[in-house]
């Protein structure tokens, strides 16, 4: 469990009762109920849900947490400062932000799909940026988008399976001179045109 | 108190400062229609998200219509709550809520109490002009609930109910827009989720978006099946309910006539779960009694409190977030799932059926007993002790269904040997009912004498929580309740902190206990007709002649023809169990 690296009430309570961790109390011990032999490992599969997570990544979560006070109210500071660390916000990740919080995972859920800036998918190593601005739209942007997701069968939010590219949009990026324009990582690419898109992916072949 | 005057539709209200439109309305029986707001008035919970809009009013000097639920009254307004323009935008609005939502009425199981189909018929709606995409949500089916979103409204009323009354936090808002809907984290199941199936979401669900597994069906089927023998127990809370459905006051107790139901139906035994609570009592009331003697003659291995665990909602919970303190409930079973074992085993010899030919039916104010009956610690060899478990309101539709006329059935009585109950079974419907009447049993069984007073009028009430100190000959022995999950976790959190003062703590899942447990007919926000479904359990309790479990005599037989002793070797084969630690697991690699 979380709590362990938690310096949370579960172990006060231990450190009081050291008694804690044996099992039952002596009345059902010497005297044990038929149910607990039936209650099969299955059952306890399906309601148990196990994710990965390691200690460092917990322990750094769990410091932007407290570097909030662990106020509930920081929700959205806490994910976009844990976003920023991590890249992306899988679902552990969430989960450590909840306990660190102690709000619901469901509502941390509900806030980061909410807002479009927190993304559940780690970026490719080539993140692919869209410009969407007004300037970039009238020349021709959409017809870019269309055929980055063609070539690369992902949607916009998606990463390719072999985690190369990620497709996003961005509103204006300043360069409306070169409209319509495409970043790759940090590489500004201007005045694309469907015809040339083949031609920048190709940059990034692999040797 | 501070008041205010204002004037709603030509009339003149005072009322007091705070107070939101919508209630002053009420106030002078002006009824304006709502669709995502809902109040349990007394119990401090309330929705107002504001969201639907269905509840405007035109106010003078204002340019926009406003929410009335959501728009506080002040000195001077002048409100019209059903001018043209508003109740033209009350069908508009309506129109775009329901544009996309299913037109699913004729098989819907909501049909008949929706709040978003009598809005459709109050208006007059009779087209939807705007022809747009639907949201297409895939259904999610657990033990107890179907999730079917694409009714979902987004009130959010469910979300509040488990968020904020039950703090279990199963349920959130979650994406945007179209694709907005209330879901569990990561839209898993609800079977994955932290879920209780306290079933309070679908009390307050306004639409068929949240609503119970039927299992009337399997039912119907087993009582067609001449192969079996078919026995059907009622829990204590449904008697002071089920007469809503047919139309009676709140708080009519109806046993008799639902016995003859329940007769009429073809059940060939019907039963009793208080004759269950009782036993409840006995082995509960023991275990409490063990605990507390070895704890007082210095034994540290033993643990106080003892908490209560029949509430099966209750018993999700503490192993979803406390899987720390599984050593602290009592392990007695619940009365349902010991009713099923004596039926399944005692009964079952002594009318020589077999097991697997016995189906054993349970009516239940509850949702969370759906999912207990199903757990596989309550099965032998696949065969579940509780086949089936109706709610309150599936057994109202049955009797409908059936064309039994409810008002004019005879009062029978319960079949015997499992009908027989105390008036302290009969309170196990009520917050406090259960510690009542394991206070009943345990002070006459630890004093050795005669309990004068058999009321402790200390634990009733409504209060989420209670506390009282009850005296045992000379020992005081501190009692807690809490009923909703947002106070038993308070009260856990002490337990957790090893500062709770309580020697036994009840706990019920459900606002009010199980009479308002989500499987009873719909309660709209009125917490009075909780108060008096509280009432005919205790007026029941007064009326019976005897009121303490351990004189129940249909129970003194059975631990003499087969249990032997309360706490004994059989009793702690058929009538406890164990818990388990269902807590979502962060493996730290
Ligand atoms: S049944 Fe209870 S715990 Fe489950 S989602 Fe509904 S309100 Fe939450
Ligand atoms: S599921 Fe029901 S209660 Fe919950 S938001 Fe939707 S309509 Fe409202
Ligand atoms: S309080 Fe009663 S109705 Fe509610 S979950 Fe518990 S047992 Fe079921
Ligand atoms: S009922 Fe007032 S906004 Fe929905």
């Amino acid at each position: 469990m979380i709590s362990k690296i938690l310096t949370d009430t579960a172990q006060t309570r231990s450190a009081k009762n050291p008694e804690t961790k044996k099992s039952g109390d002596p009345v059902t011990q010497e005297l044990k109920p038929a149910a607990i032999n039936s209650f099969s490992a299955a059952e306890k599969d399906k309601t148990k849900v196990k994710i990965k997570l390691s200690e460092d990544k917990a322990h750094k979560i769990l410091e932007i947490c407290a570097s909030y006070n662990n106020d509930p109210g920081e929700l959205i500071n806490v994910l976009h400062e844990t976003q920023g660390e991590f890249g992306y916000l899988p679902a552990e990740v969430q989960e450590v932000v909840a306990q660190g919080l102690g709000v619901s995972t469901a509502q941390v859920y509900g806030v980061v799909t909410f807002y479009s800036y927190f993304t559940m998918i780690p970026k490719g190593r080539f993140p692919i940026s869209i410009c969407t601005g007004t300037a970039c739209y009238v020349r021709g942007a959409e017809k870019v988008l269309e055929e980055f997701k063609r070539e690369l069968n992902i949607g916009v939010g998606e990463t390719t399976e072999d985690g190369k590219f990620s497709i996003n949009c961005l509103r204006c990026v300043g360069a409306c001179g070169l409209a319509p324009v495409v970043l790759v990582g940090e590489k500004v690419y201007g005045r694309v045109s469907p015809e040339s898109v083949k031609t920048i992916l190709a940059n990034y072949e692999e040797k | 108190m501070e008041t205010i005057k204002l004037t709603i539709d030509n009339k003149i209200v005072e009322v007091e400062k705070g107070t939101t439109v919508l209630n002053a309305a009420k106030q002078i029986g002006i009824d304006i229609p709502t669709l995502c707001h809902f109040e349990l008035c007394d119990m401090g919970i309330e929705n107002k998200p504001g969201g639907c809009r269905v509840c405007v009013v035109e106010i003078d000097g204002r340019r926009n219509l406003a929410p009335s639920c959501a728009t506080e009254a002040t000195e001077g307004m002048v409100v019209q709550t059903h001018s043209i323009r508003v109740m033209n935008a009350r069908r508009t609005i309506t129109k775009l809520i329901i544009s996309d939502h299913p037109f699913d009425c004729l098989v819907c199981a909501k049909s008949g109490s929706c709040e978003l189909q009598a809005l459709a018929t109050k208006f007059g709606i009779r087209e939807i002009p705007y022809q747009g995409e639907k949201s297409t949500y895939r259904k999610d089916t657990s033990p107890s609930i179907i999730r079917d979103v694409d009714k979902c409204i987004m009130c959010r009323r469910c979300e509040m109910m488990c968020n904020e009354v039950q703090t279990v936090g199963a349920l959130s808002a979650v994406n945007r827009g179209f694709k907005a809907v209330v879901a569990p984290a990561f839209e898993m199941d609800l079977e994955k989720s932290p879920c209780t199936y306290c079933g309070q979401c679908v009390s307050v669900c306004p639409t068929g978006a949240l609503t119970e597994v039927d299992h009337t069906i399997s039912v119907i089927r087993a009582l067609s099946d001449k192969t079996k023998t078919v026995v059907v127990q009622t829990a204590p809370a449904v008697r002071a309910a089920l007469g809503e459905e047919f139309g009676l006051e709140p708080g009519t107790s109806v046993t008799g006539k639902m016995v003859s139901a329940l007769r009429r139906l073809g059940f060939k035994y019907v039963f009793d779960t208080d004759f269950a609570a009782d036993l409840t009592i006995m082995e509960e009331g023991t275990e409490l009694l063990q605990r507390l003697k070895k704890h007082l003659s210095g034994d540290s291995d033993v643990k106080l409190p003892i908490l209560t665990s029949c509430c099966p909602g209750w018993v999700n919970f503490f192993e979803h977030n406390f899987p720390d303190l599984l050593d602290v409930p009592s392990t007695a079973k619940s009365p349902q799932q010991m009713f099923g074992a004596i039926a399944k085993s005692y009964f079952a010899e002594k009318i020589g059926v077999k097991r697997e030919d016995m189906v054993v039916v349970s009516v239940m104010p509850c949702l969370a007993k759906k999912y207990e009956c199903q757990r596989d610690e309550f099965k032998v060899n696949g065969n579940p002790d509780v086949d089936f478990s109706l709610s309150t309101r599936e057994l109202a539709a049955f009797i409908k269904q059936a064309n039994i006329d409810f008002m004019d059935l005879p009062d029978e009585d319960f079949d015997n040997p499992m009908g027989e109950s105390t008036g302290a079974g009969v309170i196990f419907g009520n917050t406090g009912g259960v510690i009542e009447a394991a206070c009943r049993t345990a002070y006459e069984l630890h004093t050795g004498k005669k309990l004068e007073k058999v009321e402790f009028e200390v634990l009733r009430g409504m209060d989420g929580i209670r506390s009282a100190t009850i005296d045992f000959d000379g020992l005081p022995l501190n009692i807690g309740i809490a009923h909703g999950l947002a106070n038993a976790r308070k009260l856990l959190d002490d337990v957790r902190a090893g500062i709770s003062k309580y020697h036994a703590i009840e706990i019920m899942a459900c606002p009010g206990g199980c009479i308002g447990g989500g499987g009873q007919p719909f309660h709209h926000g009125h917490s009075e007709i909780l108060k008096k479904r509280a009432e005919a359990l205790y007026a029941e309790d007064a009326g019976k002649p005897i009121r303490k479990s351990h004189e129940n005599p249909f129970i003194i037989q059975l631990y003499d023809e087969y249990l032997d002793r309360p706490c004994g070797h059989r009793s702690h084969e058929l009538l406890h169990t164990a818990y388990f630690d269902k807590s979502q697991e962060v493996v730290i690699e």
